[in-house]
């Protein structure tokens, strides 16, 4: 039996004053396992927390109800109270009598009677509590970044800078991203290679960063502070530490017709290629698709010029399991298929191309060496059409586009009209758009000068269809200003395709049991102020697999990201929350029903013996809760038909005191 | 003569960071709703047990009323779509069973909306008073 | 009459105790009456040919046996089912309840299996019953032989069968059915398009009948927790006896609560309901409402779905909404 101390607040007048404090602890008096009952003017005053302590050694109290404001208030101030005088801190129960009574009741027999409701529920709970102690656990002092792009790359440098280890794993043979295929960026046209190659040769020069290339995540087990994960470093047939990327491979290769995707397959490379100059790392990798020894085993060119002997056609793919701290996905983002746009006739003419494709033929370093050439028939375009929204914001076309808005097209549409216009003033630019977009710092400014100073013709309404016609392309439009069909023969028609999720972003968040929306962009744990966790403890987000962002945004998010990160890893170990979920292995049925509603991935299941009542022994399937992991929202505890899960600190049997004191 | 005028007795489940929150802000700005309305504060909307529902009315609740975050904000991020499928279901059964259906409610309610909360409460309390008493759903024992 | 016959089930259950593959047969023995046919486990070919029984009385569905039966180390059992039992089989796998390696399952095709209570209302001191796959022939001890036709001596269950298709086994006899269109929610539609009042009358009416005796929870495939909640001191419903009205309600609204998305409606509680309570009924209103508001969902048609009521969806209709529909 508990040995119980009621303390009835008055707040002033702000509870005394339609409730009868007095009554109230009387009444309480009566309570089963209740030792003392009093009230006091203000119980959060030193004084009246000295009387909860005074009380509590006095009668050897189990466990105390305050009658006070709302447990959100003061909660934690008893808690403290009750530690400091001995006593469990969640042998403490709040009963609201001031927000929830009487600040909302006028009459003071009404107040008085809730009040004394109130009270007793409490007491009735308090009888079925138990101490709780929280648990601890270590946190391994290292941090793993997936996916090498601006965002990654941004978050390894941040977390490095703070002086924990990080691993940055990047599928492609260098890191970089799509930021390293752009031209200029935005708002402030600067070139994006000299603001991004010398943050990669960072990257590589971070004592405390380690680059897996050309590598992916396969297995991710443990929890937060404990993460245990599988990394593939997929063979590249070139050893990393002896090759110095001089690229003389990459020169003598006789296979020549490799399309080059780092410039969308505008032109070839080799089969054992460096994707671009600036690569980090710099090593060559060869392909196997497209290499004649590792397919026919007959050629062995690169092997033969290579004087560092760093060619290897008997690598294989390699395993590596390492522990962490905290997990970063950056796993980024791709433009979606254009394959099923037709209207826009991207299939059939090569002269209708995507965004990231003219950012290619801009660049210095692209298939044209930067000078704006039609890729059919490398003639100068003089008419050039960009076409916003390319399958965003397209509720209707939901198979072949995406509901949302992709955000960032807006700006480098504006970006491109801009620098073709600039270069080429003999051109003329059109911009079909829905809306013009531009909310962010000096966007809207860029916009105007893209309209007012370089006389790009914007058009709002969208582009019906796009027809190739001998050397031109039909584009039929609609100006819905003007409320007119407008028909312009192009030379260069550009979409901005919507952009999607990166590929690998789902599998992998089922590894991590990180959650995902309908698109497959990562679920922030809260939208507003939780908007770099996972709704899973210790796995984080950085740029556009949380949702389309730009540049800027990316690189504040991945330093928001980075600061979590340190924070968490700062830690020598986590204290969690001891109001958990927990299982009774007597009672469960192994069925994984809480499992399936769990948000955070922190029930697994064992497989566990049990002695038998005829000396048998009988293995069976149970649920475990990680406590580190679970934040204790009880949906498990209705998934569980059995009711073996159970949540601390709100049982079943004490929410259902709590309804009997109030029902009787 | 006057007659003693019918008082319903109305529990009320309110999760955590929402409805708990928009219950104290109603009582920050006083605005009054009947005092049959009980509260039992848990973490999630998700943690109603629909054995908790019926032990109510057994008990002799005469009306029922969860309130958690709005889909979309739960603290937990899916806990109150799970009540919401819960709930539909439950409440589904109740009516099925012949219960009348305005002595339960799912009720969606903000930190911000402690006017939401009271207006709420209000007309719960007035639909479940209109009711008259739960005969439906109560176990005669329990009642003295 | 069913498709196959006992020679051939009691062959392959032979066949498969000699050879090794299964070391017990779980089957159907005689009971005392001719309609009373009762499950049982055989380990000898001799046990099988003496007291194995196949006929139209065999509806009890073995697959929650299986839990227990494959409690034990190194063994592997044989079972047939039915194409409505492989939906309950399925299920307890989707809930890790058995180890799939330790069964070894015959699918055998049925055509609706005879309700012993329609026949006891048709005739009176059954001595034998013979099917010609049309009529029943009933032998009474005072009335001679009362001919029936067989569809009036179906239970609801299998006049509404909702699949002639096997979803689970290793080895099928006879031919594969399809999944078949049925009236199952008729009755529930009619009782919802009552007002509130009939219904209540309704199940006050039904569920005040129970004894509680719990023979639905106890033979339900889907009802297999380690501890029932209603016999948990601790879970605050405990009971036994029902003392008033309200606790049937309470037992049956929770047991159809705890079912919901994973009954497979095999229709076993109300086979066995000694009160006659339509109590598939109850849980039909849930499936008829999950599929309804979540999209059409069959619990056990295929291992390891996730049910939806552990499931969600941004756009899910509110609880107000669902009374309202619910009541269409």
């Amino acid at each position: 039996m508990q040995r119980i101390g009621v303390f009835v607040c008055h707040c002033g007048t702000n509870i005394a004053g339609t409730v009868d404090v007095k009554a109230v602890a009387e009444a309480l008096k009566s309570e089963p396992g209740v030792v003392i009952s009093t009230e006091y003017q203000y119980m959060c005053s030193q004084a009246g927390q000295d009387l909860i302590k005074a009380a509590i050694a006095e009668h050897k109290l189990t466990g105390i109800v305050v009658c006070s404001c709302s447990p959100r208030m003061h909660e934690a101030t008893f808690r403290k109270t009750a530690a400091a005088a001995g006593l469990n801190p969640y042998m403490v129960e709040i009963a609201n009598i001031r927000e929830q009574c009487s600040w909302v009741h006028k009459e003071m027999t009404i107040g008085t009677e809730k009040a004394i409701i109130l009270g007793k529920a409490a007491i009735a709970k308090v009888n079925l509590n138990a101490p709780l102690t929280p648990g601890e656990s270590p946190v391994t002092k290292r941090a793993l970044v997936i996916g090498g792009g601006i965002a990654g790359i941004q978050t390894a440098l941040d977390i490095a800078d703070a002086g924990f280890p990080v691993d940055i794993v990047e599928t492609k043979p260098t890191i970089g991203g799509k930021m390293a295929q752009l031209d200029k960026t935005f708002p402030t046209l600067d070139c994006a290679a000299c603001i991004l190659t010398p943050k990669m040769v960072d990257v590589a020069q971070n004592e405390n960063i380690r680059i897996f290339s050309y590598s992916e995540v396969t297995e991710v087990g443990g929890f937060v502070g404990n993460f245990e994960v599988t990394i593939k470093k997929k063979a590249r047939y070139v050893k990393e530490d002896l090759c110095t990327g001089c690229g003389l491979c990459t020169e003598k290769c006789p296979q020549k017709k490799v399309p080059n995707e780092f410039n969308l397959g505008m032109d070839n490379r080799r089969a054992i290629y460096i994707p671009f100059a600036q690569a980090v790392p710099k090593v060559a990798t060869i392909d196997p698709d497209y290499c004649t020894m590792l397919k026919t085993g007959k050629c062995g060119v690169c092997s033969k010029v290579c004087t560092a002997k760093a060619i290897d056609y008997q690598a294989k793919d390699e395993f590596i399991t390492e522990k962490y701290g905290a997990i970063v996905v950056a796993t980024g983002f791709n433009p979606i298929s254009m394959d099923k746009f037709d209207e826009y006739a991207y299939s059939q003419s090569p002269d209708v191309i995507t965004s990231l494709e003219l950012e290619r033929l801009m660049n210095a370093a692209g298939p044209t060496g930067g000078t704006l050439l039609r890729p059919s028939d490398r003639e100068h375009p003089h008419t050039i059409v960009l076409v916003q929204c390319v399958g965003s914001r397209c509720a209707a076309c939901a198979e072949k586009g995406k509901e949302y808005c992709s955000k960032i097209c807006c700006m480098y549409t504006a970006k491109h009209a801009m620098l073709i216009r600039d270069k080429y003033p003999d051109t003329e630019v059109y911009v079909f758009y829905i809306d013009v977009r531009t909310p962010g710092k000096n966007f809207d400014e860029f916009y105007r000068r893209a309209v007012e100073e370089y006389g790009v013709h914007y058009v709002k309404g969208m582009v019906g269809k796009v027809t190739p016609e001998g050397k031109k392309l039909k584009v039929q439009a609609s100006d819905l200003i003007a409320n007119k069909q407008l028909h312009i023969d192009a030379d260069l028609v550009v979409l901005a395709a919507a952009i999607e999720p990166d590929k690998s972003a789902r599998p992998l968040a089922t590894m991590l049991t990180a959650s995902m929306d309908t698109n497959d962009f990562f679920t922030e744990a809260h939208p507003k102020l939780r908007p770099v966790e996972s709704p899973t403890a210790g796995v984080f987000l950085s740029g556009a697999c949380q949702g389309p962002k730009d540049i800027p945004e990316t690189v504040s998010q991945a330093g928001a990201a980075a600061s979590k990160v340190i924070g968490l890893l700062c830690k020598d170990k986590l204290t969690g929350n001891p109001c958990v979920a927990h299982s009774d292995e007597l009672m469960c049925n192994g069925c994984s029903t809480c499992a399936n509603v769990c948000p955070y991935g922190a029930i697994s299941y064992i497989d566990k013996e049990f002695r038998m009542p005829d000396r048998t022994t009988k293995i069976r399937r149970v649920a475990s809760v990680n406590e580190a992991v679970c934040q204790g929202c009880g949906a498990c505890t209705v998934a569980c038909m059995s009711g073996a899960m159970d949540l601390k600190g709100f049982l079943n049997k004490q929410i259902m005191a709590e309804v009997d004191a109030i029902c009787k | 003569m006057q007659v003693k005028e019918y008082k319903p007795l109305i529990v009320a489940f309110c999760c955590n960071w929402c409805s708990y929150a928009g219950a104290d802000l109603a009582g920050n700005n006083r605005l009054n709703y009947p005092a049959d309305v009980k509260i039992i504060r848990v973490p999630c909307s998700c943690r109603v047990n629909p054995m908790f529902i019926l032990r109510a009315f057994q008990r002799g609740a005469d009306g029922v009323i969860i309130c958690g975050c709005h889909p979309g904000d739960c603290h937990y991020t899916s806990g109150n779509y799970y009540t919401r499928r819960r709930m539909a279901l439950l409440f589904s059964m109740l009516d099925y069973l012949g219960i009348e259906r305005e002595r339960t409610r799912v009720e969606w309610v903000s930190a911000a909306e402690g006017a939401k909360f009271a207006a709420t409460m209000n007309d719960f309390a007035e639909k479940v008073a209109s009711l008259g008493e739960n005969k439906r759903l109560e176990d005669l024992r329990c009642k003295k | 009459m069913q498709e196959i016959t006992r020679d051939i089930l009691l062959e392959r259950a032979e066949a498969l105790l000699a050879d090794g593959t299964v070391d017990r047969v779980l089957g159907w023995k005689k009971g005392e009456f001719a309609y009373d046919v009762t499950p049982a486990v055989f380990t000898t070919a001799d046990e099988l040919r003496a007291e194995f029984v196949w006929n139209d009385f065999c509806g009890a569905n073995f697959s929650k046996y299986l839990i227990k039966e494959t409690a034990k180390k190194d063994t592997k059992v044989l079972v047939f089912l039915k194409s409505c039992d492989t939906y309950s089989f399925n299920q307890l796998l989707t809930e890790h309840r058995f180890d799939r390696e330790k069964v070894y399952v015959i699918g055998v095709p049925c055509n609706g299996m005879l309700d012993p209570k329609k026949v006891k209302d048709k005739a009176e001191s059954v001595l034998s019953v013979t099917d010609n796959g049309t009529e029943v022939a009933i032998e009474t001890l005072y009335d001679g032989i009362v001919t029936v036709a067989r569809d009036e001596l179906l239970p609801d269950r299998c006049l509404n069968c909702k699949s002639k298709k096997h979803v689970a086994y290793d080895e099928l006899l006879g031919t594969e059915g399809d999944v078949v269109a049925n009236a199952r929610f008729d009755e529930v539609a009619r009782l919802e398009a009552m007002t509130p009042d009939e219904r209540f009358a309704f199940w006050q009416n039904e569920l005040s009948r129970c004894i509680r005796c719990n023979a639905c929870r106890d033979v339900c495939p889907a009802c297999t927790c380690e501890k029932c909640v209603f016999d948990n001191p601790n879970s605050g419903v405990d009971n036994k006896a029902p003392a008033n009205e309200f606790e049937e309600k309470m037992f049956h609204i929770i047991r159809a609560f705890h079912v919901a998305g994973r009954c497979t409606d095999c229709g076993e509680c109300s086979r066995v309901c000694p009160q006659s309570i339509p109590l598939h009924l109850l849980n039909r209103k849930f499936i008829k409402d999950i599929d309804e508001f979540y999209g059409e969902y069959q619990a056990g048609a295929e291992a390891g779905s996730r049910a939806p009521i552990v499931n969600y969806d941004l756009n899910d209709l509110e609880a107000s909404e669902a009374v309202e529909r619910g009541n269409e």
